[in-house]
Formats: C-alpha cells, sequence, structure tokens
C-alpha cells in the first residue's frame, strides 16, 4: 500500500482501450450537463429563458445575472445579493471544519492505538449516529441551544455541525490510523513518550491527506447545509444557503431563472474551488487508507 | 517510595487521558444523537401536534401512520430508491474507476468532472433537472428539434417512473465521489500480486473477478456506509425535482416525517415515522457494522 | 382536552421567559416575501417605522409558501429566541395564540377603531378570544380565472358565466387546438382549483359544510363526487406537462397565448402586469364560473409574539403601520391582493384590483366570503394537506370520483 503508483498492472488492447475512452468521456457529458444547464442560463436575458429553449446558447449574452445575483438581488427587505451572507457561511464552516476535524483525528487515535473494552462498540455507536434523519433533531437541538444561551448565534451553528460531522470524520480518522503501524507508538511509550506527545510527533505529521478527506468532507456538507443554517441562525448570521434559498424560492413574484443559476453557481463556488484545487489531494487522502476498513 | 508513587499516578493518568479524550464527543453523541432519538420515540407516544406536548396518547398516532396510504408509498419508494441507488453508484463508481485506472491520459480533467457534482446543493442543481426531465423543454424537446421526433422521455411526468428520475439525479450527484473511492481503492492494491497471476495466464476478467474486487472489500464498506447515508437523508432532491410528485408519487420516509412534523402540526405521527425509519435503519445497520466491525478483532 | 393545552401553554410560557429581550429597540420580522415586489413594499414598512426610530431586523426564509418560515418559527420559539413579528397564514395564527405565545394588540387595535374596517371573516383569524393577536396585511382570494382575451376572441368565447358555459368554451377551445386550461400539477394548485370547482358544485353553504365544519356527510355526498368529476374534467383539458410546473409558468402560457384559462389565485395577475398586460384589453379576470357572489380568501396577517407580558412599543407601532391606509394600498398595488380594510380609497389599484375590492366588500356583507381551504383558511394544517393528498391523488389519476370521495372522508377523520 505504501507503494502504490499511479499505474496499474492491466494491460489492456487497443479496442478495449478505445471503448474505455469512450466510456469515460460520455460519463463526463453526464456530469457536466446539469452545469451546462446552468452556465448557459445564467449568461441570457430572462425573456430568452422564458421563451423556451433551455438548451440553446444564449443570443444574447449578459453579464448582468451574475453580478445581480451578487450585489443586488433581492434576499429579503434589502437588495444586497448574497454578498453578506458569504461571510456568515465562512465563520460558521471554518471553525466548525476545524474543531471537527480534531477531534475526529483524536478520536481516531484513542479508538485504534489505545484501545479498551468496548471500544468497537463505542464506535459502532458513533458510526451509527451518521445516520440520524436530521428532521427529527431540530426541535429539541433548538431548545438545547436556547439552554446553553447559543440559540441564533454563528457559533450554535457550528456547535450543531460539529456533533453531527464527527461521526463521520472519526470514522475516516479510525480507518487511517487503524494502518499505522502500532509499534512505532510502542516504541515510542517505551521512551517515555505521553499520549499528546505521541499523537503530536508521530501520527500528526502523517495525517495530512486524510486531513484533506476530512476537512473536504466537512466543508462540502457544512457549506450546503440548509436546513440548520435556517432554522437555527438568526437575522445576523443566516449562511448562503439560506441566502440562496430566498432568492430561489420567492412565493408569488416572478422568477428570475438566469439569476437564480448564477447566484446558485456563485454560492458553490467555494466548494467547486476546494474541489478542483485539492481533488488531486483528495483521491489520494482516501487512497492512503481512508477506505481499510 | 514517593517516586513510585508518582509513576503510579502517571502510568494511571494516561490510562485516563485517552478516556477523557473520547469523552467529550462521546458525551455530545449520548446527548444529541440518543438522547434525541429517545426523545422522539416519546413524542410518537404523545399527542404533540404544533410543539411538543406531553399528553400521552398510546398507540394512537402509529394506528393513524398505519392507515395513511401515502406512507406505504414513502416506503416502497424508500425500498425502491436506495436499492437501485446504491447499486447503481456503486456500479458505475467501480466501473469508472477501473477505467479510470488504466494509464488514462486526461485523467487529472475527468477525475474533478466527476467529482464536482457532490459539492453542489441540490436546491438548485434540482431546478436544472427539472428542466432537463421536462419532456416539454428539456432531453425530449431537444431530441424532437433535432427530428428524432418519436422520441420520448417524460418519466418526471409519470406516476409510475418519476421516482427513477429521482435515482437519476441522486447517481450523478454521488457517483463520482463512489469512483473516487473506489479509485483510492485500487491504486493501494499491489502490482506484485497481478504481475504473478499475469505470469500464470489469468486473463484481466479474472483477474479483477478473483484478486482485485475482493481487495476493495473495505472501499465497499465506506462506499455502502456513506452512500445508505445519503439514500435515507434524501430530502432537499425530492423537495427541488419533483415536490414530491406526481401526486404523492415521489414521497420519501424523510419528506413524510418533514411534512407530518412541521408543515402538517401533527408531530405525533411525524415522530411515529420517524421512530419506524430509525427502527428499519437499525435493522438494517446493526448486523452489517457488527460483523464488517467484529472481524477487525 | 383543556388539561392537555394546559401544560401545552406552560411549556411555552416557559420559553418566553428565557426570551432574550436584546432587540428592544428593533423589529425583528421573521418573513417569507422575498421577490423583488413584495420585498420593495415592505420597503414602505421599514421606512414608516425608521421614521419613528425604530430599526428593522429582517429574517427572509422563504419556501413552500411559508411552510419553511413555519419551521423556522417553530425552532426559535422552542430556543427561547422568538421574533418580534411573523408574516403567517390563517390557522397558524390561532395555533400559536392557542400556545399562549402571541401579545395582545387591544390597545392599539381600540385606539385605531380595527374592530370597524376589518371584515368579520378575517377577524376569525386576527383575533383569538376576545383578543387581537396579528395585524392583517391584504386579502388575497383565490377563486379567479385568468384568461386570455385574444384567445377566446378569436374562438367566439365570451366569459362564462356556469359551468355548462365553462364546458362548452373549453371543447371550444379544444376543438381550435389551443390548451383550453394552463395548470401546474403541484398539490397546492390543484387545490385551488378544487376550491373553485368545489365551491361552484356545493354551493356556499355545501362548501362551508364540507371544508370548514367538517361535516362527514357533505364531504362524502354526491355533491362531492360531482365536484371530483368536474375536476376529472379539467384534469382532462390540461396539457401533458402540467405536472410539477410551477403556477407562474402556467399563467406565462395564458399570456403567451398557448393556453385559454387558467385558475389561480390574484397574485397571477403580477405575472400579467410584469409582461405588459392591460387588464381588460389583453387579458380578463373573472370569478370562476358560478361562483360569481363568493370569495375564498386566503390572508397575510403579522402576528406579533409576546415579549414578556405585554406589548412593546415597537410591536404596537408596526401593527399601526401595518394597518395604516397608505401602507395597505401601497403593498397591494405591487402585491395583487386588496386591502384588509374595507374603507380605504381604492382608485389607485387597476380594474381587476378594484373588482376584487368591490367582490371583496359585497361578499363580506352578504356572507359570502369564506376562508379558502387550498390555503389553510378553512380548516387546520392538518386537514388542509389531507384533503391536497386526496385532491392530488386523484387529479393524476391514481382512483376515480368514488374512491376519492370516501379516501376523502377517511383522510379528513385521521387528520382532525
Amino acid at each position: 500500500m505504501s507503494q502504490a503508483t499511479q499505474d496499474t498492472a492491466i494491460r489492456t488492447g487497443r479496442v478495449t482501450r478505445t471503448l474505455i475512452y469512450l466510456v469515460l468521456l460520455l460519463f463526463g457529458l453526464f456530469y457536466l450537463l446539469p452545469l451546462y444547464v446552468m452556465l448557459v442560463n445564467s449568461v441570457k436575458p430572462l425573456e430568452e429563458i422564458t421563451g423556451g429553449g433551455m438548451m440553446n446558447l444564449p443570443q444574447v449574452f449578459t453579464i448582468e445575472p451574475w453580478l445581480k445575483a451578487w450585489s443586488s438581488a433581492q434576499i429579503g427587505v434589502d437588495p444586497t445579493g448574497l454578498k453578506p451572507y458569504f461571510w456568515n457561511s465562512i465563520k460558521m464552516v471554518v471553525p466548525a471544519v476545524i474543531v471537527s476535524t480534531i477531534l475526529g483525528a483524536l478520536n481516531g487515535y484513542v479508538l485504534t492505538k489505545w484501545r479498551f473494552k468496548y471500544d468497537t462498540i463505542l464506535f459502532g455507536l458513533m458510526l451509527f449516529a451518521c445516520f440520524i434523519p436530521f428532521q427529527i433533531v431540530l426541535i429539541p437541538m433548538a431548545r438545547m441551544l436556547g439552554i446553553i444561551g447559543l440559540a441564533g448565534t454563528t457559533w450554535g451553528l457550528a456547535l450543531v455541525h460539529v456533533v453531527y460531522g464527527i461521526g463521520f470524520t472519526t470514522l475516516y480518522f479510525r480507518n487511517y490510523y487503524a494502518v499505522f503501524p502500532t509499534e512505532l507508538i510502542r516504541a515510542a511509550q517505551i521512551d517515555g513518550a505521553g499520549f499528546f506527545q505521541i499523537f503530536w510527533r508521530i501520527l500528526l505529521p502523517s495525517s495530512g491527506p486524510i486531513a484533506v478527506v476530512s476537512i473536504i468532507w466537512q466543508f462540502t456538507n457544512i457549506w450546503n447545509d440548509f436546513l440548520f443554517g435556517a432554522s437555527f441562525a438568526d437575522a445576523n448570521s443566516q449562511p448562503m444557503t439560506v441566502a440562496l434559498n430566498n432568492l430561489v424560492q420567492s412565493s408569488t413574484g416572478v422568477k428570475e431563472y438566469n439569476v437564480h443559476f448564477a447566484g446558485a453557481i456563485l454560492a458553490a463556488m467555494p466548494t467547486l474551488l476546494v474541489y478542483i484545487v485539492a481533488g488531486r489531494y483528495f483521491v489520494r487522502g482516501l487512497m492512503a487508507g481512508s477506505v481499510k476498513g | 517510595m514517593a517516586a513510585s508513587a508518582d509513576a503510579d499516578f502517571k502510568t494511571r493518568l494516561q490510562n485516563w487521558i485517552p478516556k477523557l479524550v473520547l469523552s467529550p464527543s462521546l458525551a455530545m453523541m449520548l446527548v444529541f444523537v440518543y438522547g434525541f432519538i429517545l426523545f422522539s420515540v416519546y413524542l410518537s407516544f404523545t399527542d404533540s401536534r404544533i410543539l411538543p406536548s406531553f399528553g400521552w396518547v398510546g398507540w394512537e398516532n402509529y394506528d393513524k401512520l398505519w392507515r395513511l396510504s401515502h406512507w406505504e408509498t414513502s416506503l416502497i419508494n424508500m425500498g425502491i430508491f436506495a436499492s437501485l441507488y446504491i447499486v447503481i453508484c456503486t456500479c458505475i463508481g467501480l466501473g469508472l474507476a477501473i477505467f479510470l485506472d488504466q494509464k488514462i491520459r486526461g485523467e487529472g480533467l475527468l477525475r474533478p468532472i466527476y467529482l464536482y457534482p457532490m459539492a453542489l446543493s441540490f436546491i438548485v442543481t434540482g431546478t436544472a433537472w427539472k428542466w432537463f426531465l421536462d419532456p416539454g423543454i428539456g432531453l425530449e424537446n431537444v431530441m424532437h428539434t433535432w427530428g428524432w421526433t418519436s422520441f420520448e422521455f417524460d418519466w418526471i411526468k409519470n406516476r409510475d417512473y418519476a421516482i427513477y428520475t429521482v435515482v437519476l439525479a441522486a447517481v450523478w450527484q454521488t457517483s463520482g465521489f463512489v469512483m473516487a473511492m473506489f479509485l483510492a481503492g485500487l491504486r493501494g492494491i499491489d502490482n506484485e500480486i497481478l504481475r504473478a497471476a499475469q505470469m500464470d495466464g489469468a486473463s484481466n476478467w479474472n483477474l479483477y473477478r478473483r484478486i482485485i474486487i475482493p481487495q476493495l472489500r473495505p472501499a465497499f464498506l465506506s462506499a455502502f456506509v456513506i452512500l445508505s447515508h445519503l439514500a435515507i437523508k434524501t430530502f432537499d432532491l425530492v423537495i427541488a425535482l419533483t415536490g414530491g410528485g406526481p401526486g404523492r408519487a415521489t414521497e420519501l420516509p424523510a419528506t413524510f416525517m418533514y411534512s407530518y412534523t412541521f408543515t402538517r402540526n401533527q408531530m405525533g405521527i411525524g415522530a411515529a415515522s420517524a421512530t419506524i425509519m430509525l427502527m428499519t435503519i437499525a435493522a438494517i445497520m446493526i448486523p452489517y457494522l457488527y460483523a464488517e466491525l467484529r472481524e477487525k478483532r | 382536552m383543556r388539561k392537555f393545552l394546559k401544560t401545552k401553554s406552560l411549556f411555552v410560557a416557559g420559553l418566553l421567559c428565557t426570551t432574550s429581550l436584546a432587540h428592544a429597540e428593533d423589529v425583528e420580522v421573521l418573513h417569507w416575501w422575498t421577490s423583488g415586489g413584495e420585498a420593495a413594499a415592505l420597503n414602505v414598512l421599514k421606512d414608516d417605522l425608521s421614521g419613528q426610530g425604530i430599526g428593522w431586523t429582517d429574517m427572509p426564509v422563504a419556501g413552500g409558501g411559508g411552510e419553511q418560515a413555519m419551521t423556522v418559527l417553530r425552532a426559535r420559539v422552542t430556543a427561547g429566541n422568538a421574533p418580534t413579528a411573523v408574516q403567517a397564514l390563517g390557522f397558524d395564527i390561532l395555533d400559536w395564540a392557542d400556545q399562549g405565545a402571541l401579545a395582545d394588540l387591544n390597545e392599539v387595535a381600540a385606539q385605531e377603531g380595527w374592530d370597524d374596517v376589518v371584515p368579520d371573516a378575517l377577524k376569525a383569524f386576527a383575533k383569538h378570544d376576545g383578543k387581537w393577536v396579528s395585524a392583517p396585511v391584504n386579502v388575497h382570494s383565490t377563486n379567479w380565472v385568468w384568461a386570455n382575451k385574444a384567445v377566446l376572441d378569436a374562438n367566439g368565447i365570451a366569459q362564462p358565466t356556469n359551468w355548462d358555459e365553462f364546458v362548452a368554451a373549453v371543447e371550444a377551445l379544444k376543438a381550435a387546438g389551443v390548451t383550453p386550461i394552463a395548470h401546474g400539477g403541484q398539490a397546492w394548485q390543484d387545490a385551488t382549483v378544487f376550491d373553485a370547482v368545489a365551491m361552484s358544485t356545493l354551493g356556499p353553504d355545501g362548501y362551508k359544510a364540507a371544508f370548514i365544519d367538517l361535516d362527514e356527510e357533505t364531504l362524502g355526498g354526491d355533491a362531492m363526487k360531482e365536484a371530483f368529476d368536474r375536476m376529472a374534467f379539467i384534469r382532462d383539458n390540461v396539457d401533458e406537462n402540467f405536472s410539477g410546473r410551477d403556477w407562474n409558468l402556467a399563467t406565462a402560457m395564458v399570456i403567451n397565448g398557448e393556453a385559454g384559462f387558467q385558475m389561480m389565485g390574484d397574485w397571477a395577475k403580477g405575472e400579467f402586469l410584469n409582461a405588459g398586460k392591460v387588464p381588460g384589453e389583453d387579458f380578463l379576470c373573472f370569478r370562476f364560473p358560478g361562483t360569481q357572489d363568493q370569495v375564498t380568501f386566503n390572508a397575510d396577517q403579522f402576528m406579533m409574539f409576546d415579549q414578556g407580558g405585554t406589548v412593546s412599543a415597537e410591536q404596537a407601532a408596526l401593527a399601526s403601520a401595518i394597518l395604516s391606509p397608505s401602507f395597505q394600498i401601497a403593498f397591494n398595488k405591487v402585491k395583487g391582493s386588496v386591502p384588509a380594510r374595507t374603507d380605504v380609497d381604492g382608485s389607485d389599484l387597476d380594474a381587476c384590483g378594484q373588482q376584487g375590492m368591490k367582490d371583496l366588500a359585497a361578499a363580506a356583507s352578504s356572507g359570502n366570503l369564506f376562508g379558502s381551504m387550498a390555503h389553510g383558511h378553512a380548516a387546520p394544517a392538518s386537514v388542509k394537506n389531507a384533503v391536497y393528498d386526496v385532491v392530488t391523488a386523484h387529479f393524476n389519476g391514481e382512483y376515480g370520483s368514488e374512491d376519492a370521495v370516501t379516501e376523502l372522508v377517511d383522510a379528513v377523520s385521521i387528520a382532525k
């Protein structure tokens, strides 16, 4: 595993290869299709869209919807665009991702290198927690946040995301650390290194790849979350998805589809960027052990 | 003497630290997940409507729940949706990963294309899919304008087929992600074994069937966990794509539960449906997790 | 039952005690009016308040005609962090009032004489136990038909005044190759049409018995079956792609002359006006055939949450601003609805708006003003959605009219 290479030993013939390329390209098209619909329609004037032909290229090209979605579209009473909500999202996502990743790493470390009775059961409990449908926790969670005084704050929102993210980060780190040679840990212990020293000096430096996986996963999920953002934020902490939803879901007004699509792409920009920039490391991180049960 | 007492204390501390480190996560889990589950189960036996209320009504909510025909519809839909979604995603993911693992040129370009749907939220990609699937303006219309007038694709408007369009959009979103997991697994396989097998004259088909795919077992576990969790939580997608329609034909337990708890002010019935759903998940997941985790010992 | 209510009220009272008064100077308003026109109208309110030195903290949550906002509201109240004022519809207001969560507005109501200018049918939702708990903004009426005049003229169709004329008009359009009825197949739209059809088939007394009093005999009666048969006729005369379509796209079909009629609430007017169409010249608005004298309505209101015992000065100011004639006119001009008070001068409104005001006043005085079932003003949310289930299932051909009637009785009894 440590000598994983880009190459496989499988050899294929010319016809097979052509077929493989064809299939890969077809799937590429399949994945790109909705993005195409969104992009093409985000640069058309509204009349062109409502006039039909959603798959056509724009006859009149306009950047207006993008500007509008970002800075002047009606989100609530004020025509602020999505801009101010961007920072609300960042303020929520960054602490939540960092904390849940650190907790996941520590949990994974304990569950694999400091094993105790029933640790597998504990892990099972954490894993099963990933499956809880979020709709059922809304009301009790709201009450909890009220009791601890975090209702309607960015911190409260971050806390919720940490709570429901730990299961996954623990899963990732546990599987990664499970294949890490335990002999190294024992040797360090004999040398007198403590719990945190071992973690800090030995495990952490080689945790890069799995940290990337955990961060990408958490970042995407938290950034795209709508239910918690809508329910637990108040006027000053509403995240981007709630603003996007307000933009898109106007009840009885005219639907500006071009602005909606532009807004959707804008709202997805950070996650798209994360995937494109860190995508390479992502597969590498998964490869480095997260898929080992 | 003092030194040994000190050392004793230190080892004891060392024994406790791991548990201390684990305890905050565990406490959160117990309160925010298992505590809330118990609360929800309790609510399912009460007369809660708009807010939690604590008048005990016994099995009444369950009784009502099973009299609702679209609760049954939503359970059947869940069965169709979850099994198709998990199987298709796994197949496509594995297939693409195997293909992409053949020293493909442009892999660096294709990979992010396969992965990006995971980064988008369904609040709006749902609209794009809805348009695309709509026979009046989407694919069918495009085919007609291209001259293929007998082309028909109106699943989203058809009560019996609409659930499959939900599967299609869901597969679009996650199959790339599953591909990445399998690709990582494939890249981790030791090539020496493969070479040895090739020397013995094994065909590619046999290599994959006998050696490679069995080694991907951990990747299958991760994929299954992630896919089933996504299947259970599928909510935004249905709301954006079909709104549960035509009629109530694409209602899923998650949308059912949400609608009874929050829009119909029948929190008791909503909680009852949540309880049944959780028990179903537990019945499937616990044996699976037990088998997978026990083997590690 | 009484005991349950008591425990409920205690639960909420406990929550409200923890309500923070941090925003004592501002009003925090939870609403779902996020489209350009609606927001512009709310801005009138905001400016009015800032003139009095009261700040406006905006909390928009759009989606599902307020469903999303109601979910958020529940989380906020449970957390002990209720907003000052919340946009709400019909039975939701009464439900919250039942929980003892709303502030008493009687003082400001008495000062400004709301009791005299707001129709009784509306007061049924704005007052609870003799106390004003919310401020009505507008009255939408839902039994409108919108028609493309050019299409009707071209086929020699006059405005239909009863069901038979409507059937004839539809057949004529179908023969001419025009889609007779533009419709979006979403549960609430199906139900909106059903509202009007049921009113016309059952008559006002039958409508009241079935959807307001939830009388099982009427719900399961022959007239109800007839109403479902008429729904089936409408189903046969919509285009093939109706399922899942947004209402505004259906309106666009009428605007573009692809379809003849659309049954939709008065908010559809905005789409026509935005497309530069003139009422009476390019498009017609009239009551659903057979319901000329009746108005089925839904009304947007702002309910005021109790902020610790009494109504706060800001809430009183907000409520009085909402009921002021100038805001009522300014807002309803953009929203398509008509003012909630019947004493304002409507000459600023367009022809359809003026017609609407006249119909509302007439219906209110003759006892023909009824809450719309489809829009949560006839029965509580649970019953409303149960009716949705049956109407939409029948409309999509899951079962015939005979079964639909049986299902309806059953569904309502479960939801009651």
